[in-house]
């Protein structure tokens, strides 16, 4: 059996100050990704070795990395594709690291939260017995941005992110479309208050590296540019017309 | 934010240069510099109106400066710079834009190809303006 | 909908947008005549009364205002953002950003002053 080999960061706070990486021989099995290669590393090699992941079957969005310096899901990167290797694996950029090829992600589950990713809408007029319906068209206006996983591999392509966090970042922004063109919402102005602010949508400068990076289609940086075209509009009416008309 | 782990979280600094890392930064960065293209023109072009209103002789005198050599391959730069922000701008409409017409998408092909027909059309109106 | 201030961001971001398309149509096809092929003598350059009257057009005189003012506009904004991030400048920001309108709006003045003195 031919072999591999991954070169893993390592990062252990308790025992030293600065992250290492470390090197493990892998079996090169054609059908191996790279989260298969971790866990063999786990289960025969090093137990110690930390990383995130769940379903391996590229639908949960658990184990984002950075592989050979691209944000890849490990589940979905497969060894015979850099094969000679080394592969080098490393945390995903931009967010701290907690431990080895963990990453602190509270800063983007707070994110996704301020933009209420849910249908709002007055249901004092809904029948609670009836469905809302929704044509095969209007589902198809924003089916591609429910599309997202949660997997930030967006947030760690993204520069602007990268030097500065307080970027609401491209998931975000498409979570927030998702619901802002969904025809049974009536949120827009609210998520509008989040989305406008200037590290809002106004932080992009559609680099476009999200969509490259995006392992679902769900293109964040369309979604962001359609969304500083809706917040503009906005602006201009809030500048131009009296509160009374709005 | 802060969580229990905040004393040892480990920070990945960004390097100064992170545009130079990957092909696609590089590309956005040369992208956002046409812009220096744009700046050159505006001050080409005021410079252009100046000498008009001036008189023929700041006219004449501008038209021989503008043919040294080095203001030719200076202007060839630019108007190269020029033609890439174009058409990168043409690239990123369809995305950025969505149009539906009568309920339907409208292609990305179709929007870029409109663009094009535009810009031969602005072209050609700019150009009859000063020829005739 | 409630906010404290009115940000500048969206009114930069439409200026830009605008100035971009505009430059995108104008820009190529002038730097080539008045660059390019006059200078080369590819094609003869009109004359100073031809010109002159051109530029005597109201329509013309506001096209060239409007030209200079967009795409200053247009190259302000993305330059501020280049600076800023590719160079890793964000604790200047305001600065920079003061700098690059504060151009843009000087040269737009500059534009309305050569125009109106055809």
């Amino acid at each position: 059996m031919k072999e591999i080999t991954l070169r893993v960061f390592r990062y252990r706070p308790e025992a030293e100050a600065e992250p290492t990486f470390q090197e493990y021989a892998v079996p090169l099995r054609d059908d191996w990704a790279v989260l298969d290669a971790l866990n063999y590393v786990k289960e025969e090699i090093d137990p110690t070795l930390s990383y995130r992941w769940s379903c391996r079957m590229g639908i949960c969005g658990s184990c984002g990395m950075t592989v050979n310096g691209d944000p890849k899901l490990s589940c979905g990167t497969f060894l015979v594709d850099h094969a000679p290797g080394p592969i080098t694996v490393e945390p995903l950029r931009n967010f701290p690291v907690i431990r080895d090829l963990v990453i602190e992600m509270t800063d983007f589950m707070q994110k996704l939260g301020a933009v209420q990713p849910w249908i709002i809408r007055d249901e004092s007029d809904d029948d609670p017995d009836t469905e809302l319906l929704q044509t095969p068209s209007e589902m198809d206006d924003y089916k591609r941005y429910s599309m997202c996983i949660n997997c930030m591999l967006c947030y760690s392509a993204c520069p602007v992110y990268g030097l500065d966090s307080k970027f609401i970042g491209p998931a975000a922004i498409a979570l927030a479309q998702r619901y802002n063109l969904d025809s049974r919402d009536e949120g827009q102005e609210e998520r509008l208050d989040v989305l406008s602010e200037d590290e809002g949508v106004w932080g992009c400068t559609f680099v476009g590296e999200c969509t490259r990076a995006c392992p679902k289609g769900v293109d964040p940086a369309g979604a962001i540019q359609r969304a500083k075209l809706i917040a503009a509009n906005e602006a201009v009416k809030a500048f131009l017309l009296p509160r009374w008309v709005r | 934010m802060t969580t229990d782990f905040w004393q040892r979280l480990h920070r990945q600094r960004v390097p100064l240069l992170w545009w130079t890392s990957r092909r696609t930064y590089l590309l956005f960065v040369v992208r956002e510099l046409t812009s220096v293209a744009v700046v050159w023109f505006v001050v080409y072009l005021l410079l252009l109106v100046r000498s008009v209103g001036a008189g023929p002789g700041d006219y004449e005198r501008f038209l021989d400066w503008s043919a040294q050599p080095w203001m030719v391959v200076l202007n060839a730069l630019a108007l190269a710079l020029a033609i890439v922000h174009t058409i990168t701008w043409f690239m990123v409409t369809p995305q950025a834009m969505v149009l539906k017409v009568r309920g339907r998408r409208v292609p990305g092909v179709a929007l870029a190809g409109a663009l094009y027909v535009a810009w031969f059309a602005v072209s050609a109106v700019i150009l009859l303006l000063v020829l005739a | 909908m409630s906010r404290e201030r009115t940000s500048a961001e969206p009114f930069l971001w439409l200026l830009f947008s605008a100035g971009g398309v505009l430059t995108a149509l104008a820009v190529p096809m002038i730097l080539f005549l008045f660059g390019i092929a006059f200078p080369l003598g590819w094609l003869d350059p009109p004359s100073n009364a031809e010109i002159y009257t051109l530029l005597r057009n109201p329509l013309a005189r506001l096209a060239v205002i409007v030209l200079c003012g967009l795409g200053m506009m247009h190259a302000a904004h993305r330059l501020r953002h280049t600076i800023r991030d590719g160079l890793q400048l964000q604790r200047h920001g305001t600065a920079i950003a003061a700098v690059c309108y504060g151009t843009a709006a000087f040269l737009t003045a500059v534009a309305v002053v050569l125009v109106s003195v055809i």
